[in-house]
């Protein structure tokens, strides 16, 4: 038996072992309740897509016209349906379904990439994509390229009740940079479902990915994405996560493992808690590498009957390691639940300075009285100062994406008054 | 709400005020026509504040007796953003700081939608604010920068009566001047056709009143207003024999 056929046997076998495992966070899921995803059709073009479908991938930052991108891939349900190098990037980077990149380069892939950062029996989610797995993407970006312009991706459920479960990988090589938004997105007729998403990345030396991911999810929906990230030598890796609109329950917690030395690894959060949505977000850096940096920062706004974990974990490994965590958490109503749980760990490493500022507040009446001084009606204010909170200034973020997110916060602000 | 236009712009009648059990102010009457500014004196703990809360509409500062009239009309039941649309402006003691919230996006609100670019690059220079304008407000801001910051805010809102509740209180003496000639420039400004501005100053101390002219002056006295004259000659017999001699001194035209 070849390698690849014994690796693949063996990931087989971890997924079956791990087929009823429950996640160590958030709901356990019943996964028979959910159908398989059917085929969607190809498309020549994003523009070829239906109006509505269009407005609400643009509402995750995804834009039909690809202005201003590399790039983009677009999933429908199993089947990715678009996918395309802007004439100006061809031969700086690859944009291809995962299945395909397993063809392409099957020794590679197994060896190096395909379940190497995420194991396939974590949990049953994991093992569900290791079982029934429906694509996803592969983006590489090849050694010394800078994409100026971001790439964009899409993953779109078109379907009621059915399960999404996709395996992303990125590759970064060596002294590369790129910007990936990945928009996470239902047809607005979808109610139930299932989102179980793999992603690995693995950024080598000296390179730098900016990874944005907005989610537009539904009532009704669930939501249990698995990333780990893999960083070498002067690799930096961002993670921009923005989650605006309620969601049945979201569990999610992408784990940077920082190998290389000055490497550096951050991540930002804003959430927004709807309705009943259970959201179980936060993040893990383990600091391996020597001089290697972690910063956390999460701002959490709950609402109505939400219950929201904010979780930041910081591990140093190495003496000269500094990691930082910053959750903010603003309630605004009687009936919901905010957790903030900040975890560190030094563990043989006495040097490394570990830090969280962790705080649950009310909307400050004091604020909301000082607008209203200003002629501003109370209902504004109270959107205004929501609006601040959340406005995390990330640096790095394309403006385009910028003014999505302000966007998504005025139509919530709109909604909620 | 109906505005009367004869009606003095501020009319305080009896007005009492308590703060959860305590009654704070115990009989206020006060008249303040368009045009005119007054200055509030006192000793800390006197009511000068609870006064200007009470007329902005802050929750806490209960009316037990008298009433408000702004324009002849009864503040009673008006919310902040009510009063503060029907024309009354208020600079903080100590305002709070708002995270997310840039001191140019609370100009432009305070300004409403006829403030434009041009008006907001004079209030900007004139207030020395190019590196404060893109921050939060009040995030991290000195003193004189907070004042500085309240000033904007008023000048761009426009206010026909303006309180202003210790504006030199942690300013330093570059900031006060500043503060001060916006403090005029609010109150002194004529608008075609809307007549003269109108100021309530609060102070402590009497500074500001070397860089702002104020029309009459009222030392409040455990609860009431004790005195009323001419601002700088109260503030000198303040200075020279207290405020518990100062409310039964000759010069008062009470």
């Amino acid at each position: 038996m070849s390698e690849v056929a014994a690796r693949k046997a063996e990931i087989r076998a971890l997924a079956e072992a791990a087929r009823d495992k429950k996640a160590a966070y958030g709901p356990d899921l019943d996964l028979s309740a959910f159908n398989a995803a059917k085929d969607a059709e190809s498309v020549e073009s994003l523009e070829a897509l239906d109006k509505q479908m269009k407005e609400v991938a643009l509402g995750v930052g995804i834009d039909a016209s690809e202005e201003g991108r590399s790039g983009s891939y677009f999933q429908v349900d199993r089947s990715p349906i678009y996918q395309r190098v802007t004439e100006m990037y061809g031969g700086k980077l690859e944009i291809m379904s995962t299945k395909e990149a397993v063809e392409l380069y099957p020794d590679l892939m197994y060896e190096q990439y395909y379940w190497r950062a995420v194991a396939p029996d974590k949990d049953k989610y994991t093992a569900l994509v290791a079982l029934q797995e429906t694509e996803g993407y592969f983006i590489r970006v090849l050694p010394g390229q800078k994409i100026d312009k971001p790439i964009q991706a899409c993953l779109f459920v078109s379907e009621n009740n059915i399960t999404q479960n996709v395996h992303n990988v990125i590759v970064m090589e060596e002294g590369s940079e790129a910007t990936v938004i990945t928009g996470c997105t239902i047809h607005p007729k979808v109610r139930e479902g299932l989102h179980a998403g793999i992603s690995e990345f693995y950024i080598r030396k000296g390179a730098k990915l900016t990874f944005t991911m907005i989610h537009n999810w539904a009532e009704d929906f669930d939501v249990r994405p698995r990333t780990a990230i893999v960083l070498e030598e002067d690799a930096t890796y961002v993670n921009n996560y923005v989650l605006m609109k309620p969601v049945k329950s979201i569990q999610s917690f992408p784990v940077a493992k920082l190998e290389g030395d000055r490497s550096r690894a951050v991540f930002n959060s804003i959430v927004y808690g709807l309705e009943d949505s259970y959201i179980d977000i936060g993040s893990e850096s383990i600091m391996e590498g020597s001089g290697s940096r972690s910063e956390a920062i999460a701002r959490t706004v709950s609402r109505d009957r939400s219950i929201v974990y904010s979780r930041g974990r910081l591990i140093g490994r190495t003496n000269d390691c500094k990691a930082h965590l910053d959750c903010r958490g603003m309630v605004q109503s009687a009936e919901s639940t905010q957790w903030a749980i900040p975890d560190l760990a030094s563990e043989g490493a006495p040097g490394a300075e570990l830090s969280h500022e962790a705080a649950i507040s009310p909307i400050a009446a004091e604020e909301i009285f000082y607008l209203m001084s200003r002629g501003v009606p109370k209902d504004e204010a109270v959107s205004m100062i929501t609006r601040g909170f959340l406005d995390l200034e990330i640096p790095g973020l394309p403006p385009a994406l910028r003014r999505q997110i302000d966007k998504a916060l005025e139509e919530t602000a709109k909604d909620s008054m | 709400m109906s505005v009367d236009s004869t009606a003095p712009l501020l009319q305080v009648e009896g007005l009492h005020v308590s703060v959860g059990d305590r009654e704070i102010l115990r009989g206020v009457d006060l008249v303040i026509a368009e045009g005119e500014t007054h200055v509030l004196l006192g000793p800390n703990g006197g009511g000068k504040t609870t006064l200007l809360n009470t007329i902005v509409g802050l929750p806490g500062y209960r009316i037990t007796a008298g009433r408000i009239l702004f324009k002849g009309t009864d503040l009673a039941g008006l919310e902040i953003d009510e009063r503060a649309r029907l024309g009354i402006g208020v600079a903080f003691q100590r305002p709070p700081a708002v995270r997310g919230i840039k001191l140019k996006q609370l100009i432009q609100v305070a300004g409403g939608d006829s403030f434009d670019e041009g008006a907001m690059a004079d209030v900007i220079g004139e207030l020395t604010l190019e590196r404060m304008i893109d921050r939060d407000v009040n995030m991290g801001f000195s003193g004189g920068e907070m004042k500085r910051s309240e000033m904007a805010q008023l000048l761009a809102q426009a206010p026909d009566l303006t309180l202003f509740d210790e504006p030199e209180s942690g300013v330093d003496l570059d900031n006060i001047a500043v503060v001060g000639g916006a403090m005029t420039r609010l109150l002194k400004a004529e608008r075609v056709g809307k007549g003269t501005r109108s100021g309530l100053i609060v102070t402590h101390t009497g500074h500001i009143l070397e860089y702002v002219n104020a029309d009459i002056g009222h030392v409040l006295y455990n609860g009431k207003l004790a005195c009323k004259g001419n601002p700088r000659d109260l503030i000198g017999e303040i200075g020279k024999h207290g405020y518990d001699k100062c409310v039964e001194c000759a010069i008062c035209q009470r």
